[in-house]
């Protein structure tokens, strides 16, 4: 190591060291998905909408705790940028609380359910035989499953807390991840330095955690991008069945479960828009994310 | 090929006993058991001792999975002591309409997304086709119920051209019967499934454009327009069957979006009623029924595939 450094050092000062840099897989695959206006547009939606959920509070702060029935359905104003709803809530400032329930719960399901679907889906496929069969059945039954109609089920159950809606979203959602993964282990398992674990005395474990995630790694962050999306677009779903979060807490679903009352009676146009356009706005942010990072680690396989 | 049936046959039913055995579960998680779902929160304990040996809740897991399973074999799906009405009769009842709407929006999506997947695939990297793939992106990432919502106030607030709720009635005829109301559910439904095919298409026509058969046909004079749709067209509609049999749980969820929006009365409507009502054993034969179908439609699709693809062995 200490020799490496050294040469490489005496190259530079010899005028051999290679004038530029070579380029790495990463910067190539960064460079591909940099060429992507759509999903540079997306990140560029992301940030922002974390910003104004995150931080937007403190800019333009709101009482979201307290009803205020004088404020009933009262139109955008100067005071009121968004208008209120049928309680009184400033609008602009729930869009901002109920985004971040979304997207707090949109992330953080889709970290457990791609975390554990590749870990099961990983050791699924590395095992084989007949524990493979017993755990893809599984995985087979939960694909099965309607999902919606098992979801209102258990938020039914369940009373709807952030983090058990987050476990619930995960539970369906890691199927379709550990298959995904199991497929993508088959190929890897067979790989020269996979076996040379095998040969050299590594655990099992070894080769999954060390060799076959970290080579999967590209599926899994594309995956876990859809899962965000389609996370958010799950918890919108529940809120809209009135089935999410508790008042007062909410989230954009609930939030359009408001608006829908309202709809009939007249123009109460920001009580539906802006929710709706936030809850597609991000997720088409997060898909185009995906879809540049699927294209951005497919050309580093080609190259590879 | 019979050998592929009964080992995909054979995993259809251990499927089946996983995920019923799972749903009978996750019902006996209802806080206090389904006794309390049933009596509500004031039950008295005797109340509950009564009625728990009066169904059998008592009795150990796997009796009482079994009794069930057998039950339901007998087409007995159970009773709903909300509606005070057999689960098979509300089936019966509900579920005529609600194929009515998978039916019609299933047709009419396929009828716009097959045909634009494959103009998209034809001509790929023009303004049209990214104009296209924009809508798709939309369909995916627009909740179901946002569309609905948005169309109800468009087209039946704004401009009072069709009814603002779905056809009520009990009966399939009656709700044939008035088209208009039925045009704005339907169109929501189409437009979800739209992006699924249109994608899908694109991407299988895409796939076929480069294989031999093609620069075959081309090499022999074939018009442009008899290599797409005598050739590619074909080959292409084969992996949209086993998607359309992959799709059912799709189909079932926004069902039951669209019936809840427009107060469609249906089995997607009766399913959430119930979960509000607690109403469990509604639940479960509905959850039941359409993970079977579920099953059945994977595995039509797996076979599907195999009978239109002569490649295909197994």
């Amino acid at each position: 190591m200490t020799d490496a450094t050294l040469l490489s050092g005496d190259a530079t000062e010899l005028g051999l060291a290679p004038t530029t840099k070579p380029r790495g897989l990463s910067r190539r695959a960064w460079e591909v998905f940099a060429q992507n206006k759509l999903a540079l547009a997306g990140i560029a939606f992301v940030i922002f909408i974390i910003l104004f959920c995150f931080v937007g509070p403190i800019i333009y702060s709101t009482n979201q705790t307290n009803t205020d029935l004088s404020l009933y359905l009262c139109r955008p104003s100067a005071s009121h940028l968004l208008g209120c709803d049928d309680l009184g809530y400033d609008e602009l400032g729930r869009l901002m609380v109920g985004g971040q329930t979304s997207l707090e719960v949109g992330l953080a399901a889709a970290a457990v359910s791609v975390l554990f679907g590749t870990l099961y889906g990983a050791i699924s496929g590395f095992a084989g035989g007949f524990v493979d069969a017993v755990m893809m059945r599984i995985v087979d039954a939960g694909l099965s499953l309607p999902s919606l109609m098992v979801l209102i089920i258990a938020s039914v159950i369940f009373h709807p807390t952030k983090t058990v809606i987050v476990f619930v979203i995960a539970f369906f959602y890691w199927f379709g991840v550990a298959r995904l993964v199991r497929g993508e282990t088959l190929t890897l398992r067979t790989r020269e330095y996979v076996q040379a674990v095998r040969v050299i005395g590594g655990r099992p474990m070894r080769s999954v955690v060390r060799h076959i995630v970290p080579n999967a790694i590209g599926t899994i962050i594309v995956q876990g991008t859809f899962a965000v999306a389609d996370s958010i677009l799950i918890l919108a779903v529940l809120g809209f069945l009135t089935l999410g979060v508790a008042p007062p807490a909410t989230d954009w679903g609930s939030m359009l479960s408001g608006g829908l009352t309202y709809i009939q009676g007249g123009n109460y146009w920001w009580l539906i828009y802006p929710p709706g356009v936030a809850i597609i706005l991000t997720c088409i942010s997060f898909n185009f994310i995906g879809d540049a990072l699927r294209d951005a680690f497919e050309t580093r396989l080609q190259r590879r | 090929m019979v050998g592929f049936l009964f080992r995909r046959i054979g995993q259809a039913i251990i499927v089946l006993f996983l995920v019923t055995v799972f749903t009978l579960a996750l019902v006996h998680l209802f806080p206090g058991g389904p006794v309390r779902a049933l009596l509500g929160e004031r039950a008295t304990p005797f109340e509950i001792n009564y009625f728990n040996n009066l169904y059998g809740f008592n009795e150990p897991f796997y009796v009482q999975y079994l009794k069930w399973v057998g039950q339901f074999f007998s087409g007995n799906f159970g009773f709903s002591y909300h509606l005070n009405q057999s689960v098979a009769s509300l089936i019966g009842q509900d579920l005529p309409k609600t194929m009515v709407l998978v039916l019609l929006g299933t047709v009419v999506s396929l009828i716009f997304g097959i045909p634009l997947g494959v103009y998209q695939a034809v001509h790929r990297n023009t303004v049209s086709d990214y104009i296209l793939t924009g809508v798709s992106f939309l369909g995916y990432a627009t909740p179901t119920f946002f569309l609905g919502i948005v169309l109800v106030s468009w087209f039946a607030v704004d401009v009072h051209i069709f009814p603002p709720f779905a056809p009520q009635s009990t009966s399939v005829i009656a709700i044939l019967g008035q088209p208009r109301a039925l045009v704005l559910p339907v169109v929501t439904y189409a437009f979800l499934l739209y992006a699924l095919w249109s994608r899908y298409m694109r991407s299988s026509v895409l796939d076929n454009l480069v294989q031999d058969y093609v620069r075959t046909a081309r090499a022999k004079g074939a018009s442009e327009r008899r290599v797409i749709w005598r050739h590619v067209f074909r080959n292409s509609l084969v992996s949209i069957v086993t998607l359309l049999g992959l799709s059912l749980p799709t189909l079932v969820a926004g069902a039951i979006l669209i019936e809840v929006v427009f107060n469609y009365p249906g089995m997607g409507l009766a399913f959430y009623q119930a979960a509000l009502n607690v109403d469990y054993e509604v639940l479960l034969g509905f959850t039941v029924l359409a993970t079977v179908a579920t099953i059945l439609g994977n595995l039509l699709a797996d076979v599907g595939y195999a009978m239109l693809d002569p490649r295909v062995r197994y």
